[in-house]
């Protein structure tokens, strides 16, 4: 018995060594190739910018977006108009400290940013990468327990139930009110607002003769059968929940089944998939985010894609404005590190890095707006609250009851 | 006895995801839950499931089984490119392949979509089995059997089909199985499937009750199937005292039959490769974004090394349930298979969030650390390892481990040197085919990774998520290159053995 006894333990122990070992070896693995990592990717960003002469139309969608970022940090070092979120930010942390961030955005959108950050403070972000709901759905089962300091989420909607659960910690007024006041909380300062992002309606001109202007015009006859949305899309029911509120339930209720009977077409996945839809000439009209749009622009260079953009008037519920969020959880709010992240993203370096890399529109005063879409103020929307648009779980169910999701 | 108390500890393993889904299915009480499982569109999720599963594992066998038999039994030239080549697809992302397809063409969404691209990436595991299985069963058989007068017709199914059969139905559930938790293939068909309504629950209202109560219909779904398939399993005895033919049996002559036969195995291999690649290749000619090599470099070093000590791992922990459920079948070997099968049925994000659950609250030293990871591919892919390893160990005969210890060696000693000897094939298998899986999984990677590790499929996400499809294209291509070595070492298994070597 004793022999047959020790005979199994091997086999169990075992794979607890090799995890062990090869544990100990992949951290090392990691330092590495963080720090392989850092000088590559920067010295490709230099060779980019280094010389534009070369092949100067596969350049051109990047590299001056690069020089732009490189000079906007230039001056505001320079300038130092930055101080005062800087000073506020820098002051109770400590150089060489660290936070980690669970971040719903993608690492090519806001790698180079953290970077940025890192290199300006001194302090070493960690960060998990995912996506939002995902993440959020990680958050809520790790509770008190989360490793994350801060969560960067790409809908208001995701931190807004992490808010709702009690696992987020206060922001200061001062870090809140540094952006526009459509993009705070409307109370209790559990999140803040980063970048704005608006619904477009996006339409292939060989197909399509006469735009839409708003997408209450969508049930018109005129379209039948041409429109896609994504219904399962945060973007999407974010836009719904707009519509519910900005113009009452039977209003917004009306116009889903008016799409339906319209034939509108509802089994493409993601907003990516419908851009693409629409510039391949698939499906006429396609209800996004304007900046899928304009990262398709710079991927293929502005020849390269033949979907145009409407951005809708007036308080038409398609234009409204939605924002990527940061909130601390109760974690990083003992860590003066992860208020100055957050204080970093609202920065003039962050904001200009978000209008010119990723065609995010800056939500602080200042910040010039991205290229090639209109400014933000003239986005005018549906008349709410960022936080009304909470009541995401009513939206669903008004989805699901008309077999949407 | 120990090796039931290390049975017991891969049982946890197995319990974690289950004991998760019912403690989120019954969170808020039997209210919301009634409310979802009565769903009218939860019952149509349920049928259009039950029904993809249940077409692709039919045309998988078909096309598993038959290709099995003309590398191992007949004339058929070139058998030993095809041997590798037919196994290959396995080495397929779902959602590389998906995308590929309906990138040529879109109007392929739907139903039949997602049963194309799940059936031509998942036979090789109806024909790995089936491969082994011919070449250790007795060709002797089938030729007394043809002597004696009975047309081929009658002898493949009178002959080879049973002595296939357990492999085959075994590889048929890892099929169904593997179907019913696919999440990438269906989604980006558009075929909304369970899987698809479970992950639509967590992006859409971030409300884990219905993701869990669907989940817990997965796994009810699973195991109704697992225990019909075990029935089957456990009516047969396998092993034999000989290690099998010693003598290499004259192939089967195709003759006419040759051309079509390879005409329509070239005509599967360019379904199943040249279509993605093609859309690899758009990629790449459509895109300005670039790759930066440097983390291509790290992401194919940690995907090798998280993919070989995942397999190791896998295999070790499957190793005791294999034995028992072999050897010893009785509740304990027989529950624990089945739990791991029905896991093997759930989408990988609801693993992974029950390991965030339990990682948390119990494990939070090596929470989102690489052990956490390893043992989240444990969990994940269990069912793999345990179904070729549960064949190879019933195949050894249990009476030359009584002859070895009744020569004076202790039970441990006679086991080590002669049924692990025996089986170690089938154990090479299971490794391949954990490393292979571990390599193209992402939803569990995403959630429990270090921080800081990247591995070819989340890169592959990050850049397509971003649009960058151009920089996406060579981890597509990397991943599809590292997972076809193990599946290569995989057609290669057995080779050992003296009809193959003929060849």
């Amino acid at each position: 018995m004793s022999s047959r006894r020790r005979s199994i333990w091997p086999a169990l122990v075992l794979p607890i060594a090799l995890i062990a070992a090869s544990c100990g070896d992949d951290d090392a693995a990691d330092d590495g190739g963080d720090a392989t990592a850092g000088p590559a990717s920067s010295s490709a960003a230099g060779t980019a910018a280094a010389t534009p002469s070369a092949p100067a139309a596969t350049t051109a969608a990047t590299s001056p977006a690069t020089t732009v970022s490189t000079d906007a940090s230039a001056t505001t070092d320079g300038s130092g108009t930055t101080g005062g979120t800087d000073s506020a930010g820098t002051s109770g942390t400590t150089e060489g400290g660290s936070l980690t961030l669970y971040s719903g955005r993608n690492e090519e959108l806001i790698a180079p940013l953290l970077e940025d950050f890192e290199a300006a403070t001194g302090i070493d972000v960690e960060v998990r990468y995912g996506n939002s709901a995902e993440m959020g759905a990680a958050l809520l089962e790790e509770g008190d327990g989360t490793p994350a300091d801060v969560f960067y989420s790409q809908e208001v909607g995701a931190v807004g139930v992490l808010a709702e659960a009690g696992l987020m910690a206060p922001l200061p007024d001062e870090v809140v009110g540094l952006v526009d006041e459509r993009f705070q909380p409307a109370e209790s300062n559990l999140w803040v607002g980063v970048t704005g992002r608006s619904r477009v309606i996006v339409y292939n001109p060989e197909l399509v003769t006469e735009a839409p202007t708003g997408v209450l015009e969508l049930t018109d006859p005129m379209y039948e059968g041409q429109v896609a949305i994504v219904p399962s899309n945060a973007g999407f029911q974010a836009f719904v929940t707009a519509f519910r509120v900005s113009q009452g339930e039977d209003a917004a209720r009306q116009w889903l089944v008016d799409m339906q009977e319209n034939g509108v077409i509802t089994d493409i996945e993601s907003n990516d998939d419908v851009l693409a839809a629409v510039d391949a000439g698939d499906v006429p009209i396609g209800l996004i985010n304007h900046y899928y749009w304009a990262r398709l622009v710079s991927e293929r260079g502005p020849d390269g894609v033949t979907a145009q953009l409407v951005f809708p008037e007036g308080d038409d519920p398609g234009a409204l404005v939605n924002a990527t969020a940061a909130g601390l959880t109760a974690r990083g709010a003992e860590n003066p590190d992860a208020l100055a992240f957050i204080e970093y993203l609202l920065s003039e370096e962050g904001q200009t890095y978000f209008a010119t890399e990723t065609s995010e529109y800056p939500l602080i005063e200042g910040v010039p707006d991205p290229e090639g879409v209109p400014p933000l103020e003239d986005l005018q929307g549906p008349q709410l609250d960022l936080t009304d648009l909470e009541s995401l779980e009513e939206t669903q169910a008004l989805l699901t009851d008309l077999g949407l999701i | 006895m120990s090796l039931i108390a290390a049975a017991v500890v891969a049982a946890v393993a197995v319990v974690i995801p289950m004991v998760y889904v019912v403690v989120r299915a019954l969170e808020r009480g039997w209210g919301p839950f009634e409310a979802t499982l009565w769903r009218a569109r939860t019952l149509q999720m349920v049928v259009r499931s039950v029904g993809l599963a249940a077409t692709v594992t039919a045309a998988t066998l078909v096309i598993g089984i038959g290709a099995a038999w003309l590398v191992a039994r007949t004339d058929l030239p070139g058998r030993r490119f095809w041997r590798i080549a037919l196994g290959l697809p396995l080495a397929m992302p779902s959602y590389v392949a998906a995308w590929g397809w309906i990138g040529w063409r879109p109007s392929l969404a739907g139903p039949l979509g997602a049963w194309l691209v799940l059936t031509t990436i998942s036979y090789p595991y109806v024909y790995f089995p089936v491969l082994g299985a011919l070449r250790r069963s007795d060709p002797a058989l089938e030729e007394a059997a043809r002597s004696l007068g009975r047309a081929p017709v009658r002898v493949f199914l009178g002959v080879t089909l049973p002595a296939v059969r357990i492999a085959a139905v075994g590889g048929g559930l890892l099929v169904g199985l593997y179907v019913l938790s696919d999440f990438g293939a269906v989604s980006i068909m558009r075929f909304e499937v369970l899987t698809q309504s479970i992950y639509r629950s967590y992006r859409a209202s971030f409300d884990r009750t219905p993701a869990a109560v669907l989940g817990c219909v997965l796994v009810v779904l699973s195991l109704v199937v697992v225990m019909a398939v075990t029935r089957v399993h456990h009516r047969a005895r396998f092993d034999r005292a000989g290690t099998g033919s010693s003598r290499p049996a004259p192939p089967i002559t195709l003759g006419r039959g040759s051309l079509p036969a390879t005409l329509a195995l070239a005509g599967l291999m360019v379904v199943v490769f040249a279509v993605p690649l093609r859309s690899l290749v758009l990629w790449l000619d459509r895109g300005r974004s670039q790759t930066d090599w440097s983390q291509w470099w790290s992401a194919t070093t940690s995907t090798l090394t998280i993919a070989a000590v995942a397999a190791v791992a896998t295999v070790l922990v499957a190793l005791p349930i294999a034995i028992l459920s072999a050897r010893h079948a009785g509740a304990l070997s027989t529950s624990v298979t089945g739990l791991a099968y029905a896991g093997h049925a759930l989408p990988g994000i609801v693993i992974a969030l029950s390991l965030v659950f339990f990682g948390v609250r119990f494990a939070m030293p090596i929470y989102q650390r690489l052990p956490m990871l390893i043992f989240a591919y444990v969990v994940l892919f269990l069912s793999l390892a345990l179904g070729a390893m549960h064949q190879a160990i019933a195949h050894a005969p249990p009476i030359l481990d009584d002859v070895a210890r009744s020569l004076g060696r202790t039970q441990w000693q006679a086991w080590w040197s002669v049924t692990l000897r025996l089986s170690a094939p089938g154990i090479g298998v299971a490794a391949a085919l954990v490393c292979l899986t571990v390599m193209k999984e992402l939803p569990a990677t995403l959630l429990l990774r270090p921080i800081g590790t990247d591995t070819l499929a989340t890169r592959l996400w990050s850049h397509t998520s971003a649009s960058s499809y151009a920089a996406a294209a060579p981890y597509a291509a990397t991943i599809l290159i590292v997972a076809a070595i193990p599946t290569a070492l995989l057609s290669g298994v057995g080779a050992r053995d003296p009809s193959a070597d003929e060849e």
